[in-house]
């Protein structure tokens, strides 16, 4: 038999990614199975020179009855031989130090008559703890499967697993591990419900022999029953196969004594607290100079298009609407990259699922559960990786919440704009002698957010309906050593996701802004140029003063300019002019673009932390309706709050419709932010007007 | 069969009830909506449990189960019925 497919199969933790790292290297992508937001990791294998197989790992489960969306892409790819996904060589990773409960998922995907190559891992961590497993009687008792041990964590053993992959022959398994026979005797007859189960959708010639369960039951109870028979049958046999010495070192001690302190009443949070602390302070000094860096790049490229190509619609286009925005989109990457490191590190160490044990209890009340916690915390730098990170969460309903308030939380681009706005209206005055107002007034900022994210959980809790009741039954795996190669590919993964996934949606959305912004009504703009005194030499101050003029007067008379004279009724409430109505128009996109809009709209350099011009040139801005200073305090705190909850952020709006699958849930998220966004902006004008 | 009666005769603590470092053999499952998942994880009858850590708010607990940990809460522990050892 030559193996063409060959599917990865075996409980999370269990070194089956690893392994599948091993055997892909970078011949590796991640799409998606169509419909459901599961992530399809697939790849190449080369067994020998000229001899490529493909080789897909399935998602981590326990048993082949799904009890979520992962599990059940296990399920359905392992039983529908029509699939091209359907593999004809299966290897089971089992878990040398858990040999019990990873044989489960082994006996099950053998009854389905599947081709197995049973991997155990973990070897040298059972060994520690002084489990000595005989693999050739486990050979037998198992009915002569093919066993290749490996090392996933040095790649030991992986040759010797290609050779077996190469020389695979047919498979013989005659005999069904557990027949319909010890089925009937063992079960309790009365639990069992007739008519309950369906004949299994036979996968190969092997599996006729009507001695076999008919795989699969329904119900949860028949499930649980078989499930049962077969764990009963596991321990049995591994009485053979299995014998105790004594410990050699101390792991699960280790993990045990660690346990007593990440998970200590207080220890738990100051140390969950500290981590968090250093990661943050780590993105924001290490994402920084990337940043700048490639929007100085995107900014020289597109300054040297504009200047070398003809001028034209399509320089334009390519210079100010397409480099921007595929700029737009690479700036993400250093903290999306950074972000995913140190999520990747949590999880790989093991210390993840403590964080997820010590803070659900805290975060149920909100419809949220433990889970949900490093997601929400990522939004603080950026809600791109924390959408991608709810991948985690199990429930659909607990997932859903997450996704839509994460965005809530106030992230880094959010931070110009209130630095913006508070050097603006807040008075530099110190509060009890310590506190200096304007850091108050951030902090205040910070936590309006985290406020907004509980208080919107709670009513989501009420209104979405939940497909499945939500559990949190899982394993605490040991602490471990991160493996590098791993995070690195994660890092790579995720990247690659959101520049292909995301990138095109915000490459749209930027080309449509900029035609928005860039053209209008010809004959509005030309006069309006014309109305400008152009000076007479074409360089110097004068000049320079020109050019910023002509781009303001381009935007206001553009489409979008017109678009924020249209909506300066609805916003007036808000204690805004058109002048904002242009700039929330133009930040739809990305919030930070407030900054840059405001500079072009009162011709000012918007580098306004070196320069005081945009701020002195806005605290003196006067409408002409009410004679009044525009930027009064309640304006300014009222866009503030604004800024806090709208959306404005349509990279977060791509990600949440790759992650939902349904543009309904974008679409509500973008709705539900805005009109908490506008009815907080009126009411804080209106206290402080 | 005689299961019925047996477990009648042994009194059983629910694995919520159990206090740090208590040690029991599980004799029951609770049919509900758990079930399913409890067995898949390895808890079925036969297998011994012992109590290793509670979270901070006494909510989820940590329980090794012959060799491994698991978290649970207290809600899904409540279904399972261990005889003391």
């Amino acid at each position: 038999m030559a193996v063409e497919r060959v599917s990865l199969v075996g409980n999370p933790n269990s070194g089956k990614s690893s392994l599948f790292n091993h055997l892909t290297g970078l011949n590796q992508h991640v799409g998606n199975y169509p419909g459901v937001t599961v992530d399809k990791k697939e790849g190449f294998c080369l067994l020998e020179k000229g001899k490529r197989i493909s080789v897909i790992d399935l998602p981590g489960c326990y048993s082949i009855y799904p009890r979520s969306e992962d599990e059940r892409i296990v399920q359905s790819i392992l039983t529908s031989p029509g699939l091209k996904e359907y593999p004809d060589l299966t290897l089971v990773i089992v878990d040398a130090s858990n040999l019990e409960r990873s044989l489960l998922i082994y006996t099950q995907v053998y009854d389905l008559g599947l081709p197995i190559i049973l991997v155990p891992t973990m070897i040298d961590v059972a060994d520690n703890e002084g489990i000595d497993i005989d693999f050739k009687k486990l050979e037998e008792v198992l009915g002569c499967v093919t066993i290749c041990p490996v090392n996933a964590r040095t790649g030991e053993g992986i040759e010797a697993l290609k050779k077996a992959m190469l020389t695979y022959g047919n498979s013989h398994h005659s005999q069904p591990f557990i027949a319909i026979d010890d089925f009937k005797q063992t079960a309790d007859k009365t639990r069992l419900l007739a008519g309950s189960y369906r004949p299994n959708g036979k996968s190969n010639g092997q599996s006729t022999d009507n001695a076999f369960v008919p795989l699969f039951f329904d119900d949860p109870v028949t499930q649980g029953i078989e499930t049962e028979i077969r764990y009963k049958k596991i321990r049995r046999l591994l009485g053979f196969v299995i014998s105790k010495k004594q410990k050699k070192s101390t792991y699960s001690h280790l993990t045990r004594k660690i346990d007593a302190l990440v998970t200590h009443p207080v220890w738990g949070y100051v140390i969950f607290a500290g981590i968090l602390t250093l990661i943050f302070q780590a993105i924001y000094s290490f994402a920084e100079w990337p940043m700048n860096l490639i929007d100085d790049v995107f900014f020289s490229f597109s300054y040297t298009v504009k200047n070398w190509f003809p001028p034209g619609i399509f320089t334009d286009l390519l210079a100010e609407g397409i480099i921007p925005g595929v700029g737009g989109v690479v700036i993400f990457i250093p903290q999306i990259a950074l972000l995913f490191a140190f999520i990747a590190i949590l999880e790989e160490t093991g210390y993840m699922s403590r964080v997820v044990f010590i803070m659900d209890k805290l975060m149920r009340p909100f419809g949220l559960n433990g889970k949900s916690v490093v997601p929400l915390i990522s939004g603080v730098a950026c809600a791109i990786p924390a959408i991608m990170a709810t991948r985690s969460i199990d429930q659909w309903k607990d997932r859903l919440i997450t996704i839509l308030v994460t965005p809530l939380m106030s992230c880094s681009a959010r931070l110009p704009v209130y630095t913006l706005l508070i050097a603006l209206v807040i008075p530099d005055i110190a509060i009890g002698g310590i506190f200096n107002l304007k850091g108050l007034v951030l902090l205040g900022l910070y936590l309006l957010g985290l406020i907004a994210v509980l208080g919107v959980a709670i009513l989501l809790k009420w209104i979405i309906k939940a497909k499945q009741k939500s559990f949190l039954i899982m394993e605490l795996p040991m602490y471990k050593m991160p493996r590098w190669r791993n995070i690195l590919l994660t890092i790579l993964e995720k990247t690659k996701v959101f520049v292909w996934e995301a990138g095109k949606v915000i490459l749209a959305i930027s080309i449509v802004l900029w035609v928005l912004a860039s053209y209008g009504p010809a004959k509005r703009i030309e006069n309006a140029v014309n109305s400008i005194p152009k000076p007479p030499v074409e360089e110097g101050l004068a000049w320079e003063d020109y050019q910023q003029q002509l781009n303001t007067v381009k935007l206001e008379n553009s489409w979008i300019g017109i678009l924020g004279k249209t909506i300066e009724p609805v916003i007036a409430p808000l204690g805004y002019d058109w002048k904002i109505g242009i700039a929330l128009i133009t930040s739809f996109a990305a919030r930070e673009v407030f900054v840059g809009s405001m500079a072009t709209i009162y011709s000012i350099d918007e580098d306004f932390e070196e320069n005081d011009s945009l701020i002195d040139r806005m605290r003196t801005e006067i409408n002409p309706a009410t004679g009044q200073l525009v930027y009064s305090l309640g304006t300014g705190v009222s866009l503030m709050v604004f800024y806090a909850f709208a959306m404005q952020c349509m990279s977060t709006l791509a990600i949440v419709l790759r992650e939902t699958k349904n543009w309904k849930w974008p679409l509500i998220q973008t709705a539900y932010m805005t009109l908490l966004a506008y009815l907080a902006a009126w009411l804080t004008y209106y206290l402080l007007k | 069969m005689n299961l019925s009666r047996k477990a009648s005769d042994v009194v059983t603590t629910t694995l919520d009830q159990f206090e740090l470092g208590q040690e029991g053999e599980i004799v029951h499952l609770d049919d509900n909506e758990y079930t399913a998942k409890l067995i898949d994880m390895g808890l079925f009858p036969g297998k011994r449990v012992k109590m290793l850590m509670k979270a901070p708010l006494g909510d989820p607990i940590g329980v090794d189960v012959e060799g491994y940990t698991l978290s649970l809460r207290l809600k899904e522990a409540s279904s399972v019925f261990l005889k003391s050892v």
